[in-house]
């Protein structure tokens, strides 16, 4: 079996497992043993794929070619650039961390781990496909056991938010599916056979016309999925509904989906659509960073000025594909997977606080750094990089975002730029007021003083976490590289 | 022939059977009627050879043969589940006639499916309906059932009424009443148009298409559960093999219109279907106007006129049998057990009964079409056959239909796994026999989807549509 099919198996197998295990223990043990061999995996992924590039210059390496449905010309067709191997790695971390985080899952845990790892099974499916119909199956098998995940374990309005986030989700994948369908019956335009493969499309002319059609469905089918206004609104009620590890993996991985598509189906494969629309999913997406980061001002509730600093970074993403341009695009990689580790993060720590102050109401808290130190310090650290402090991924990303998108020397693109770059004080003002009031301060609950110690398999979840957060910070050269190089085919297409 | 000549064959065993059965030991004939059957099922799979019988009146090839097989593993699935039922539930003295009507509607259906005439398609036609309601009516003593079976006949009446009016005037333009000199024969002409129009009327009684549909959701609430499984499966499976038989090889030559008429009525019935299913509450209802969108899903592949869509109409109906017996199996075992058939009684199912509320999940997600099931194989590949000659929009709303039909395909969903509930229904352990067949209904889910081989061996025999 070759090593990006494992990524898929191991899953499965581990799920399977599951099935059999008869208590919490069981299962968490299982799962943990699962997602172990899946990070090492990742880990052993990024050193062979440094080891195959150095010999190899396909656009994709490690690939896999089996014909599943003939008359379609559908393939289960894998392989992966450099930046799927970064996003698979990504992927294996906050699943793991997942797990250690929802330790104490008391409630059915047989069945809330094996929806869990059925998501990811989707995720790493969709990161390894290179045919359209099979990232497609994948896409939506990540998407469906987030029902089950928010509906039975979740909190507060979970089953409206439960079923708010799958419609909202599976009816942009519906949309996506018309924008896939347009792109195969157009990729004979050079007199090819009728394709699914995203690399045999990628050598195509596309007919114009059907390019401007189709490349909306496609791009707000992914894109929905990466939050961009107006198609956000799913992701605040689910992530405040969502159990902590759902909303880790979520805000974490799930949402990377939207991005990751936008960049390999719709602009690689209707690039001439893409410069004819960017104008207008430009102002979508500048809406989206600035609204994002004033709502999440307003917020009270920790989990929804997440949810909201969500929107508001994945709209950074989506904005600088929109860019066009190798740096933005850069910037774009490298912000999705910093976000991805730096709300995981969040999301795990406000897990955490709310399991021990059982509010997540930041007014009501005060003074926790006296309380719950390594808490409250690894949760300063997640809010400096999640506004950008220099020497933390956030930076790096920002900074790439933001000199790409200043090579652009027309009026519109300096304005909007202008207008993204306002977020990130909009972002600053509200992580350090929340800093300020839940951190530090007197204590104003008397409960409070007197708070459970972060147990190991917290801390295991919170380091797996903050050691990426650190690495990419001081040292995003290699992974730059890996990006960049990847970026390289998918940039000449624009041009 | 030899599915009609073996099914005959059975029923003529279980008549003479039920001749020397004592009235004590009646329940045996139920096993014997499902062993009887089982290897005619199993018989069906041997080669069979290509023919044509009476002056052309009836025709079979593997294509029909094949078709044939689905619909027996279809109904043996349903003798599966409802073995229970009959043990409890039916009046002993009246075994038999359940077996003997049931079969010779299949016979029907086989008749219809093969028939190389309309004379033939007639007489499958109506055979195929007649037992049916009496089976409606099979408790007599039930009110609703007995109100079932008459709103079944008086709309089956009107609509072989119709559709015969409308064989007339094909006759009438086209010069025979043979499909092959049809084909050839007929010429674009109003007289033709207005005959298609009524035959399609007729037959989307049959299918229950919209605005053709008002029967169903009374009649498959009223009819005994296997019954109603019998109705949204089988017999809308080869009404619909049927209609696009005559569709593409009959009458290609208005084709314009037809297409036209697929279109709206293919539209109409996702969103008359998809909306009234919104706010079911009784299974049986909800099941019925899920299927009538389902059918609205199946013209988008006949829309397509081509060897492609026959082959995803036909795979369609292939993993629409399993998906809706997988689910009403469920709603089957749950009467059987505790008589309650409401969706909210199914509150809290999961932590009392998860096997169920699994199989429940699966068939419910086919239907609605999440991979890895099934379903969502069928309804891409439906979408493909549409788009394919360019109908985008038809394909667009069918995927919003797709979006509003994942709302109420959650709300069992919701009911099973998200909820609790203090007064759920306690654990039961389903008869065995239920078991087998809702694990039949499961396999076929999973392997239909991912086993890609059905899909090309279908697609390699609609060539001989």
């Amino acid at each position: 079996m070759d090593i990006l099919t494992l990524f898929v198996v191991v899953p499965v197998l581990t799920v399977i497992a599951l099935f059999f295990a008869k208590d919490l223990k069981q299962s968490r043990l299982i799962s943990v043993v699962g997602m172990t061999v899946q990070l090492g995996m990742a880990i052993n992924l990024v050193f062979a794929y440094f080891k195959e590039r150095a010999s190899n210059t396909d656009i994709m390496v490690f690939t896999r070619d089996l014909e599943w449905f003939k008359t379609f010309n559908i393939h289960y067709n894998i392989g992966v650039d450099g930046i799927s191997v970064a996003l698979i790695l990504l992927t294996s971390i906050v699943v793991l961390a997942g797990v250690f985080i929802s330790w104490k899952m008391e409630d059915l845990p047989k069945e809330f781990f094996i929806s869990l790892i059925v998501l990811a099974s989707g995720v790493f499916g969709f990161f390894i496909s290179i045919d359209l119909f099979t990232m497609f199956v994948f896409y939506e098998i990540a998407v469906i056991p987030m029902y089950l995940l928010i509906g039975i374990w979740g909190s507060g309005p979970r089953e409206y938010s439960a079923m708010k986030l799958t419609l909202m989700l599976m009816g942009a994948s519906a949309i996506l599916l018309v924008g896939i369908l347009g792109i195969y019956f157009n990729s004979n335009a050079d007199g090819g056979p009728l394709t699914f493969n995203i690399l045999q499309i990628g050598q195509v002319n596309i007919p114009e016309a059907a390019q401007n059609l189709f490349f909306p469905l496609t791009f707000i089918g992914f894109a929905t999925l990466g939050a961009m206004f107006p198609f956000h609104t799913w992701s605040p009620d689910g992530h405040a509904s969502a159990p902590t590890a759902v909303s880790m993996l979520h805000a974490g991985v799930l949402m990377k989906l939207g991005g990751y598509g936008v960049f390999r189906v719709a602009m690689f494969l209707l690039p001439v659509g893409a410069q004819n629309w960017s104008t207008f999913f430009i102002i979508l997406s500048v809406i989206g960073v600035v609204y994002g980061a004033l709502a999440a001002i307003k917020q009270t509730d920790l989990k929804y000025i997440n949810a909201y600093s969500s929107v508001s970074h994945l709209g950074m993403v989506l904005f600088a594909l929109l860019m066009l341009n190798k740096t933005a695009w850069n910037g774009a990689i490298l912000q999705s997977l910093s976000h991805g580790f730096m709300t995981a993060l969040f999301f795990a720590l406000i897990g955490m606080i709310y399991g021990r102050t059982h509010t997540r109401d930041a007014y009501k808290m005060g003074g926790l750094l006296k309380t719950m130190p390594f808490i409250s310090i690894i949760y300063v650290i997640a809010g400096l990089a999640s506004l950008g402090l220099p020497g933390m991924s956030g930076f790096v990303a920002e900074m790439n975002i933001f000199a790409g998108a200043f090579q652009h020397p027309d009026t519109f693109h300096r304005v909007v730029s202008i207008l993204t770059v306002s977020a990130i004080v909009i972002t600053a003002v509200y992580i350090l007021r929340i800093v300020g009031v839940m951190l530090m301060g007197p204590i104003k609950d008397p409960h409070f003083e007197h708070l459970p110690k972060e147990t190991w398999y917290e801390r295991v979840g919170i380091y797996l976490l903050m050691i990426p957060i650190l690495g990419i910070g001081i040292a995003p050269l290699w992974l730059s590289n890996m990006i960049m190089d990847s970026i390289q085919p998918f940039i000449e297409r624009l041009q | 022939m030899r599915h009609e000549i073996v099914l005959l064959v059975l029923i003529l065993m279980l008549l003479v059977f039920e001749i020397f059965t004592k009235t004590e030991q009646k329940k045996s004939l139920i096993y014997l009627a499902l062993g009887l059957f089982a290897i005619h099922t199993i018989s069906g799979f041997f080669q069979s050879t290509d023919g044509v019988l009476f002056g052309g009146s009836y025709r079979t090839n593997e294509l029909i043969h094949f078709f044939k097989n689905i619909l027996n593993v279809g109904v043996l699935i349903i003798l599966l589940q409802s073995v229970d039922w009959l043990e409890k539930v039916a009046h002993y003295n009246k075994l038999p006639e359940f077996f003997i009507l049931l079969f010779s509607s299949l016979i029907g259906m086989y008749f219809m499916i093969s028939s190389g005439d309309f004379l033939m398609f007639y007489i499958g036609l109506e055979l195929s309906t007649l037992p049916l309601v009496a089976l409606v009516a099979y408790n007599s003593a039930d009110i609703k059932g007995n109100e079932a079976a008459i709103k079944l006949i008086l709309s089956a009446a009107l609509a072989s009424a119709i559709s015969l009016f409308g064989m007339t005037f094909i006759y009438a333009t086209g010069g025979s009443i043979f499909f092959e000199s049809i084909a050839t024969q007929l010429t674009v002409s109003p007289l033709a148009i207005l005959g298609l129009i009524f035959f399609f009327s007729g037959v989307a009684f049959k299918i229950s298409l919209a605005p053709f549909h008002f029967w169903t959701a009374d009649v498959y609430e009223g009819a005994p559960i296997g019954i109603t499984s019998y109705l949204s499966v089988i017999s809308k499976g080869a009404a619909i093999f049927i209609l696009m038989t005559i569709l593409f090889k009959v009458l290609p030559v208005l084709s314009v219109q037809w297409k036209d008429i697929v279109w709206g009525v293919a539209v109409l019935t996702m969103f008359v279907g998809n909306l009234f299913a919104l706010r079911q509450n009784n299974m049986k209802r909800y099941l019925a106007f899920s299927s009538i969108a389902q059918a609205g899903f199946i013209l988008m592949g006949i829309i397509n006129a081509e060897q492609l869509g026959a082959s995803t109409v036909i795979f369609f109906v292939m993993v629409y049998i399993f998906s809706n017996l997988g689910a009403f199996g469920v709603v089957q075992a749950i009467s059987n057990a505790t008589g309650k058939e409401n969706m909210d009684d199914y509150t809290g199912l999961y932590r009392t009964n998860p096997m169920l509320s699994l199989v429940m999940l699966l068939s419910l997600f086919s239907l609605a079409g999440i991979p890895p099931v099934a379903g969502f194989f069928g309804k891409f590949f439906l979408y493909t056959a549409a788009a394919q000659k360019g109908y985008y929009l038809l394909v667009f709303l069918a995927v919003i239909n797709v979006t509003i039909s994942l709302y109420y395909y959650l709300l069992p969903v919701r009911a099973m796994f998200l909820r609790k509930s203090d007064d759920a229904i306690p654990y039961f352990k389903s008869p065995v026999f239920m078991r087998i067949g809702l694990l039949l209904a499961i396999a076929g889910i999973f392997v239909l989807g991912l086993y890609s081989p059905v899909y090309n061996y279908i697609e390699e025999l609609s060539k001989l549509l």
